[in-house]
């Protein structure tokens, strides 16, 4: 194996297991924020328990989330170097703003949140828990900005890199930069706001941040039905589920929609990406593949059952099934995505984005009915549902990523007039600009040996193994231990409750110092 | 702005960021380099754990923010260190995660295997942290063999010299003695006490080994001193370093502890400004051709780019050192177990 694919096993294996997390601050933060909210203005200690608990494991979360999130700012320059030299300008800037604006907000705050309960007013509490879900949007933000921008580069331009080069009359001029007869090029904001708001920032943020709320809304849901198949913490089970319940809904319908617009914007933008997606060869009329298993060599897909001129359809909302599609055919081959990853994570993220919103409809209709409790093999689907959003936003992931290749940075599409076809030579195959694209197999680092790229991935291997199994056991004896109940609050009442909490902190505090030494 | 004084702002703004990391988490990896020593019994080693447990995490995106800051700025230089140092800064990460995880999970179970299993962890990874940003400081002053490109040529080994692996060490003296300093502010009783001698020892181990790094850069890396003769100024920064470094014992002695932290803040301060001075205007020396040196100015991305940072820190630092303050200010005074602790 070459730096290229060992630095991309590692790029992928690092950025996926980091991507547990996130999401599910995110998620969580945002449903965290909410029944503080409902605590603060109603007082009812049932929002007091959830707040507690919930916290608890969203910290625990969030300290992994954080150092391996250092691990992806690292890895730019450890294993990308020619990229980060080509990008900085541009992409740097989104990850230098996140710092400043996102992770100082996140995790100061978030001292509050975890340590601060009794230290603090209600309000001020109230405060950083919103600051600390707003201090996760705001990363998701720059981080899609800066991801999205090598989707769809926009807002910069490509120039040649200038030196000093000292003339004959003792004078130095700024000149190209050469080395070994290639000009070293470089990409350079032109305008911010442009680079921000490239052309699909706002669809894919969208989508990310849907996948966010499904994934707090699944993880709440997988809890609260244990708990409800169990038989503990009643009252907090169902209050949790059904409120779970409808804000799972609501994102998961949310995906389906955004994730149709998004489509069509991929098409737009990255039409081979898209084509292979979907496996769609022939450019023309175009099915949509509900099964079957892409032959690369032979261009087809095997075993398919398709819907006649669904892809027409999906990509332009066209009721005849029967425009046409731009397929892989317009591009070389070095010039187009692997096709079995795309084309199947792809599937297995529309999948489970299906089975969430059946899942859910389901658990709203029997809620209704009342009957919820006794269909246990439903309530034994959601304990395990957060799995398949978790894939579903992996997966996502991996199709956008993968779809990206060859390149870091995507070189924009040029379409003809018509809109409908790529300008393309006289063979019918779309050149694309090398010029103002990066391949990802020039975007290593030059400094790196294969020895090294394969230690450190064999190492990070074995790290991120062992945090993934400390990180479920602790998980799991704090979901098995569940909500704490408050002692009766009854006598506290009429107190004010920051004075009411500290006396019950207080009386919870001798009890458990004794005899847990604070494992909690 | 002139291009030329917008990448040498941006060098003083990394500079702040650098001092600003070695300063906060300096002291939190310093707590983790005692822990084993200093904590007796569980109940003390939760109180050496808790005085840093709500500042970690804010004092490490220090770091963050300045890796995106010198990505964004100086992606020459961010790629070429980076790559360079590219086992060690595996390590370094590793060593990050260590103590993350170890402060989360080590009260999460009482056996005392699991709680002796993350204590140690928390140890070597603050230890191992502190030593390799050392010895990335002494390599990156001695230089590095670049291609014209900014590739680094040698090999992980040739990182470790004498000097690199003396920085290392200095490192860790350093900040053990910043945190004992700092768990002495934090803590009372039987605690507060014994750390009086870690206090002395890890002062005068650190003394040792300033004394030793300095003649060693003084007479054997020559860009140490480099500037110092055309701006006789800068001896200043050395001279009020000794003296900072000479009240560190004084104000122990007085029991003004406080002083005594404010003068570890300023030994690492001047000891990062020495740093990049010897290094100005590089921000990475090629030993084989000083063309290839990565300087602020070659490394520097567009003058748009710099002008769009200005804004953004303009906007983002006084937010950050608002919500800093407020968080230092929330959990002043000695720490305390309850509830929610470690």
């Amino acid at each position: 194996m070459d730096v290229v694919l060992l630095s991309r096993l590692q790029f992928a294996f690092t950025i996926m297991f980091h991507y547990i997390f996130p999401p599910l601050a995110i998620g969580l933060g945002v449903i965290l924020a909410y029944l503080e909210t409902r605590f603060y203005f109603t007082k009812k200690p049932i929002f007091a328990i959830a707040c507690q608990f919930w916290t608890k494991i969203f910290v625990l979360n969030f300290a992994i989330g954080v150092s391996s999130g250092i691990v992806m700012e690292f890895q730019f320059g450890t294993n990308w170097a020619t990229y980060s030299r080509f990008v900085g300008d541009v992409f740097g800037s989104a990850l230098a703003a996140e710092g400043i604006f996102a992770f100082f907000l996140e995790s100061g705050f978030l001292a509050i949140v975890a340590f601060g309960r009794e230290k603090v007013s209600a309000g001020l509490y109230l405060f950083s828990m919103y600051m600390v879900a707003l201090g996760s949007v705001f990363s998701s933000i720059w981080i899609v900005v800066a991801n999205s921008w090598q989707q769809t580069p926009a807002g910069h331009h490509i120039v040649d890199i200038l030196r000093p080069v000292s003339m004959p009359d003792g004078t130095s001029e700024m000149m190209p930069w050469i080395v070994d007869g290639v000009v070293q090029r470089r990409a350079e904001i032109t305008d911010f706001m442009t680079m921000v708001f490239n052309p699909s920032t706002v669809q894919r943020l969208s989508h990310v941040l849907l996948g966010c709320a499904a994934v707090g809304g699944f993880f709440v849901l997988s809890i609260s039905a244990y708990y409800i198949l169990k038989d503990k913490h009643h009252d907090f089970a169902r209050h949790s589920f059904n409120g779970a319940l409808l804000f799972s809904l609501a994102a998961s319908i949310g995906l389906g929609i955004n994730g149709h617009s998004q489509a069509q914007n991929v098409y737009r933008n990255q039409p081979a990406k898209l084509a292979a997606f979907e496996g769609h060869y022939e450019t023309g009329r175009a099915d949509l593949n509900l099964i079957g298993w892409p032959n690369e060599r032979e261009e087809r897909i095997d075993y398919e059952v398709s819907v006649p001129g669904g892809l027409s359809f999906m990509v332009f909302d066209d009721f005849t099934f029967s425009k046409p599609v731009v397929g892989l055919d317009r591009f070389k081959p070095e010039d187009r995505p692997p096709l079995l990853i795309p084309f199947f994570s792809w599937r297995l993220m529309v999948g489970f984005g299906g089975l969430m919103i059946v899942l859910c409809t389901l658990g709203i209709v029997y809620n209704r009915k009342q009957q919820l409790s006794t269909k246990r093999p439903l309530l034994w689907t959601f304990v395990f549902a957060i799995g398949f959003v978790m894939i579903a936003n992996q997966s996502g992931w991996i199709a956008a990523e993968v779809g990206r290749q060859p390149w870091t940075v995507h070189p924009p599409v040029v379409w003809d007039e018509s809109g409908k076809d790529l300008v393309t030579a006289a063979d019918g195959v779309y050149q694309y600009d090398e010029t103002v694209g990066l391949r990802t197999s020039k975007s290593f680092s030059a400094a790196v040996s294969v020895e090294e790229a394969q230690t450190s991935l064999v190492l990070f291997a074995i790290l991120y193994a062992a945090l993934t199994a400390v990180w479920i056991m602790v998980l799991d004896r704090k979901i098995r231990t569940g909500p704490e109940p408050l002692p009766a609050t009854s006598e506290f009442e009429g107190l004010g409750v920051a004075q009411s909490a500290a006396h019950r902190q207080h009386a919870r505090l001798n009890e458990k110092e004794k005899d847990r030494g604070g494992a909690s | 702005m002139s291009s030329e004084l917008l990448c040498i702002i941006w060098f003083v703004i990394l500079n702040v960021l650098l001092i600003g990391y070695a300063i906060l988490d300096g002291f939190d990896l310093g707590v983790g380099i005692l822990h084993p020593f200093v904590a007796k019994t569980d109940r003390e080693r939760r109180l050496v754990m808790n005085s840093i447990g709500p500042l970690w995490d804010g004092n490490e995106v220090w770091l963050v923010t300045f890796g995106g800051a010198l990505f964004a700025m100086f992606p020459n230089a961010y790629a070429s260190i980076f790559s360079a140092f590219y086992i060690p800064f595996v390590l370094l990460l590793f060593a990050l995660i260590f103590r993350a995880v170890s402060l989360e999970f080590r009260s999460k179970r009482q056996h005392s295997f699991w709680r002796k299993f993350w204590d140690i962890l928390f140890f070597i990874g603050s230890t191992l942290a502190a030593f390799l940003f050392g010895v990335a400081v002494g390599a990156v002053m001695q230089g590095l063999e670049l291609s014209e490109l900014g590739d680094y040529q040698g090999t992980m080994l040739d990182l470790l010299s004498g000097f690199s692996i003396s920085v290392g060490l200095l490192t860790v003296a350093l900040l053990a003695m910043h945190g004992a300093i700092y768990l002495y502010l934090k803590t009372e009783g039987d605690l507060q006490q014994r750390l009086v001698g870690w206090m002395k020892g890890t002062y005068y181990l650190f003394l040792a080994l300033f004394v030793i790094v300095t003649f060693w850069s003084v007479f054997f890396v020559p860009a140490s001193l480099q500037h110092f003769g055309d701006y006789p100024i800068l001896w200043l920064v050395p001279l009020l370093n000794i003296i900072a470094i000479a009240n560190i014992p004084r104000a122990i002695a007085k029991e003004k502890p406080f002083y005594a932290f404010l003068s570890s803040c300023c030994t690492i301060a001047a000891l990062v400004f020495l740093f990049s001075a010897a290094l100005f205007p590089d921000l990475l020396p090629a030993t084989n051709n000083t063309a290839f040196s990565i300087t602020i100015y070659n490394a520097a991305s567009s003058t748009l780019t710099q002008k769009i940072g200005l804004i953004i820190v303009a906007i983002g630092m006084p937010m950050v050192l608002s919500y800093t303050t407020l968080i230092y200010w929330t959990f002043r005074g000695k720490v305390e177990l309850t509830d929610t602790s470690y």
